[in-house]
């Protein structure tokens, strides 16, 4: 038609679209499969335990990641879903029953209760409101795991033993536990990818950018909000899951607003919505932790206004930073 | 002459004391190019926020296709395909123009939530967004970012995801508002080559547009419409030279 050719002639050439990086999160997967190695050839042995923990905070960054990044919603209680996954793994091996198979749906049902009860109010609100209604789910959660006396109430439940897979003792051995920790992160951070390529995850992305285009296109905003923080929930109840294993010890500072805090942090300081970018963040917080505590007992001092800063006069976090670098070199 | 798709009747909407939509009721039949012209603050965009659902009345019905839908939400009624355009364009700044229309086609296909499914080599989609691309001259653009686009070409993108609705009527806020004369220009051949295939109800500044692509042409003055009817003799009333055309000479 006349009309189209004419709009076609506008003297525009076609900017290619910045590539995806998946080649990123691998080579990130394969360096932390070769730290056991690394540890054998005189890497601090400690190492160990702390990258384990940083992969377990990173599976919980990055489903915060999917909904804060992905979606637009700063979620300030998202540490409350680890604390149900540990609180469900605690008191079910206190009871006796510590098979994962039993724990791990357990885990999976409860939190998507939480999130669909705790979604389906807070995500009637944007902004400052969201964060403030997120915010109180949180502490409802903290001040419940608190009263809970029967399981060792605001002093935390130790664990008679760990969780087994099929009567197996998975987690007893450090190398196996890293390992299985690991194929967990890998895991969620392939099922994240797909949903953040899919049709859900095309409309969560748009509806962070213009929820007004979306719905008058056709969908349901507050719908797709609410799967993903569901989803996001239920991710994060699976570290949980693996924090209390490691720890052997389940606390209510497990979802104290500091945790859902830092769990943010984690997500800026990666690089928000880049998914590979959380689990780069939350290793880079643990460890920056660790060396700063070493340092001086005062390390949270440091450790804010260094946050400050970072956030001040980067964008895009370590992730972009990485990526300008990569792109220099390239052109 | 045909039932009207899309009816208006009675409708009323205030903001406190103040009387934005005062009793409106108009009709637009298949394939009419209906025009809402009005001066600054006559209410034009609140009608189309309650056509399109984005408000709801507060008295009054909007009917389409046969239907009530005063009391259902926006996106509901996109998908029965009453689809719109906005005065102040709004697209998704960093997705393709291609993905912006295929998030339309989207909204239509079986699965419109598919979590799995890798979306952006999806053919289904793909593949009707790419007519509709190539419908409104944006071929050549498809895979620039919707946010680096002309003020027309976003305009044009706008129509593009309106068309991929298939929709049975296409609300059209002032479209031409902010696009340059060449730019315009090809809009409103663009709106031409539409015109007969699709409902649609345009509200628009630009009298000369107006009056070349209208069927018919509604005055609104204070949430009233105070003539409607052929675009010679609703040029030509005294009313409405007084109240808005009067001060265009």
């Amino acid at each position: 038609m006349s009309a189209a050719d004419a709009i076609a002639e506008a003297p525009n050439v076609a900017t290619p679209l910045p590539k995806r990086r998946p080649l990123f999160a691998a080579i990130l997967f394969v360096l932390i499969a070769l730290l056991p190695l690394a540890v054998t050839f005189g890497l601090p042995a400690h190492w160990m335990t702390l990258v384990t923990r940083a992969m377990i905070f990173a599976i919980a960054a990055l489903s915060l990641d999917l909904i804060l990044g992905v979606g637009g919603l700063v979620s300030f209680g998202h540490a409350a879903f680890i604390g149900i996954g540990a609180y469900a793994t605690g008191i079910l091996i206190t009871e006796g029953r510590p098979e994962a198979l039993l724990i791990l749906p357990v885990i999976l049902i409860a939190c998507a209760i939480f999130g669909a009860i705790t979604g389906a109010v807070s995500l009637r609100t944007r902004g400052v409101a969201f964060i403030m209604i997120t915010l109180a789910f949180g502490q409802m959660a903290f001040f419940l795991a608190q009263a809970l006396s029967a399981y060792g109430g605001d002093d935390g439940l130790t664990l008679p033993e760990r969780s087994t897979v099929l009567g197996y003792d998975l987690f007893a051995n450090r190398t196996r536990f890293f390992y299985v920790v690991l194929a967990a992160l890998a895991g969620c951070y392939g099922l994240v990818s797909m949903i953040v390529a899919s049709r859900f995850g095309r409309v969560l992305r748009a509806s962070r950018e213009n929820a007004t285009r979306v719905t008058v296109t056709g969908f349901d905003v507050g719908r797709v909000r609410l799967i993903a923080y569901v989803i996001s929930g239920m991710i994060a109840g699976l570290s949980g899951f693996f924090l209390a294993n490691q720890t052997e010890f389940v606390s209510p500072a497990f979802m104290s607003w500091q945790r859902s805090g830092e769990l943010i942090f984690m997500v800026v300081l990666g690089g928000t919505g880049s998914l590979h970018g959380a689990i780069v963040g939350a290793i880079a917080f643990l460890f920056a932790e660790d060396v700063l505590a070493s340092w001086t007992e005062h390390w949270k001092a440091i450790f804010g206004p260094l946050i400050v800063l970072f956030v001040l006069f980067t964008r895009g976090g370590i992730v972009g930073i990485l990526g300008k670098l990569a792109g220099r070199r390239d052109g | 002459m045909a039932e009207p798709v899309l009816t208006l009747d009675g409708v009323r909407k205030s903001f406190g004391a103040l009387k934005v939509t005062d009793g409106v009721s108009l009709a637009v039949a298949p394939g009419e190019l209906h025009a809402l012209i009005g001066p600054n603050g006559a209410g034009k965009t609140t009608l189309v926020h309650q056509i399109s659902g984005m408000l709801r009345p507060d008295t009054g019905t909007i009917r389409f296709r046969g239907a009530d839908i005063t009391a259902l939400p926006p996106e509901k009624r996109a998908r029965a395909g009453l689809a719109r355009t906005f005065q102040i364009t709004s697209t998704i700044a960093s997705l393709s123009v291609l993905e912006n229309v295929a998030l339309s086609v989207q909204a239509r296909a079986t699965q419109p939530l598919a979590l799995f499914r890798n979306a952006a080599r999806d053919e289904r989609l793909n593949g009707p967004a790419w007519k509709a691309v190539e419908a409104v001259g944006l071929a050549e653009r498809a895979h620039v970012p919707a946010g680096r686009l002309s003020h027309g070409e976003k305009r044009a993108l706008e129509i593009a995801m309106a068309l991929t609705l298939e929709p049975a009527a296409i609300l059209l806020d002032e479209p031409l508002a902010g696009v340059g004369r060449e730019e315009g220009e090809r809009l409103i051949a663009l709106l031409k080559s539409l015109k007969g295939r699709y409902a649609m109800l345009l509200v628009e500044h630009d009298m000369e547009a107006v009056f070349a692509l209208a069927d018919t042409v509604s005055v609104l003055v204070y949430g009233r419409v105070i003539a409607s009817g052929d675009p010679a003799v609703v040029r030509a009333d005294p009313a409405v030279r007084e109240a808005y055309l009067g001060e265009e000479g």
